[in-house]
């Protein structure tokens, strides 16, 4: 399919899905791939890894956003990263399943800088671990503040 | 100072003579009566300059700030009616909260009402500054700027329009006009 405003050499959602595919057949699973975005599903243990290729050889040199998702039902917690080539035109979505009694993941601030707040803020609001993070305090909350008010377990109601 | 250990002399410091002439000549014109006089002569003057200097501080938390700004814009003027934004609490006269309050947000904002000299006012715009509005649960926000500051003026919307906002602000010129505060702030 003809590419509109491909950048030159630049390479479609599809190719690159198959390109991660074909590296890292363990822990990666490409959900859905369209011309420019890349939907995947990643194991915690190789998201540096994944993170560290997708930074180095595949041109991808900014993290948009990084969210998190609770899911009390399931027992799980999510971690959202949507990851962008400005080369390839392409936004990939990584989502990381942790156990909700120990949500830990490694830190990509050392490849992102930019994934720095976004982290500290997850952290912030659920209570998810970034391991390696240069500066795991809180954000948006004063400091002190004992709760992670976007967990679903979390009861509303005034507290100021 | 004991006069006694020196009977001859009597010594002042200067700082001592200040306070001591400026109690003489307070004490002198209270009782006199020239307080009171001129109190009631200088008052409706201060009004009426106050009253057309409602200086705002120009600290916008949210939405209501932008009514803030269509306030001062040239469809409503509120400049005409003395309303000019300074940005520091020094040169202010009204305190304008117009968003909520996280609390974050209430220590510095106690502060910045308590660097505004005095005589000062405070107006609660919206309905996040006034009762928490649509945050009545939130888990940091301030459910009402009267929680820790004294509230002059209320003025409810969400946000309120500009016309709103500058009657409160004619609702705060009643109030200072009543008021009437001479040139000793006090009594």
């Amino acid at each position: 399919m003809e590419r509109i405003g491909l950048a030159p050499g630049g390479k479609t959602g599809e190719v690159l899905a198959q390109d991660i595919a074909q590296r890292f057949p363990q822990g990666v699973a490409v959900a859905k791939s369209t011309n420019n975005r890349l939907y995947a599903k990643v194991d915690r243990s190789v998201l540096v890894s994944l993170c560290t290729y997708m930074r180095d050889a595949l041109d991808f040199e900014h993290v948009t956003c990084v969210g998190g998702v609770d899911w009390l039902e399931q027992g799980k917690m999510q971690v959202v990263y949507h990851i962008t080539s400005y080369a390839n035109k392409v936004t990939a979505e990584l989502v990381v399943d942790l156990p909700r009694d120990k949500p830990e993941v490694d830190s990509i601030t050392f490849l992102w800088g930019g994934a720095n707040w976004h982290e500290r803020e997850t952290w912030d609001m659920f209570g998810i671990v970034f391991v390696g993070h240069p500066k795991l305090e809180r954000l948006l909350n004063p400091a002190g503040t004992e709760v992670f008010p976007f967990r679903k377990d979390f009861v509303t109601g005034r507290r100021v | 100072m004991d006069l006694r250990l020196a009977p001859q002399a009597v010594a002042m410091s200067s700082a001592e003579f200040l306070s001591w002439s400026g109690e003489v000549i307070d004490q002198l014109m209270r009782y006199s009566g020239a307080k009171k006089a001129v109190d009631k002569l200088t008052a409706p003057i201060w009004s009426w300059a106050i009253r057309n200097a409602t200086v705002p501080l120009h600290f916008g938390i949210a939405c209501c700030a932008l009514e803030m700004a269509a306030a001062s814009g040239p469809r409503f003027d509120a400049e005409r009616l003395g309303m000019i934004y300074r940005s520091s609490p020094r040169q202010c006269e009204v305190l304008l909260v117009n968003g909520w309050v996280t609390a974050k947000l209430r220590p510095d904002l106690r502060r910045l009402y308590e660097q505004m000299a005095e005589p000062r006012w405070v107006v609660a715009m919206g309905e996040c500054a006034i009762s928490g509005g649509p945050w009545y649960d939130s888990h940091n926000t301030i459910q009402g700027v009267d929680t820790f500051i004294p509230v002059d003026v209320y003025i409810p919307g969400c946000p309120p329009r500009p016309e709103a906002m500058i009657d409160g602000f004619m609702k705060l010129h009643k109030k200072i006009n009543k008021e009437m505060k001479g040139t000793f702030l006090n009594d």
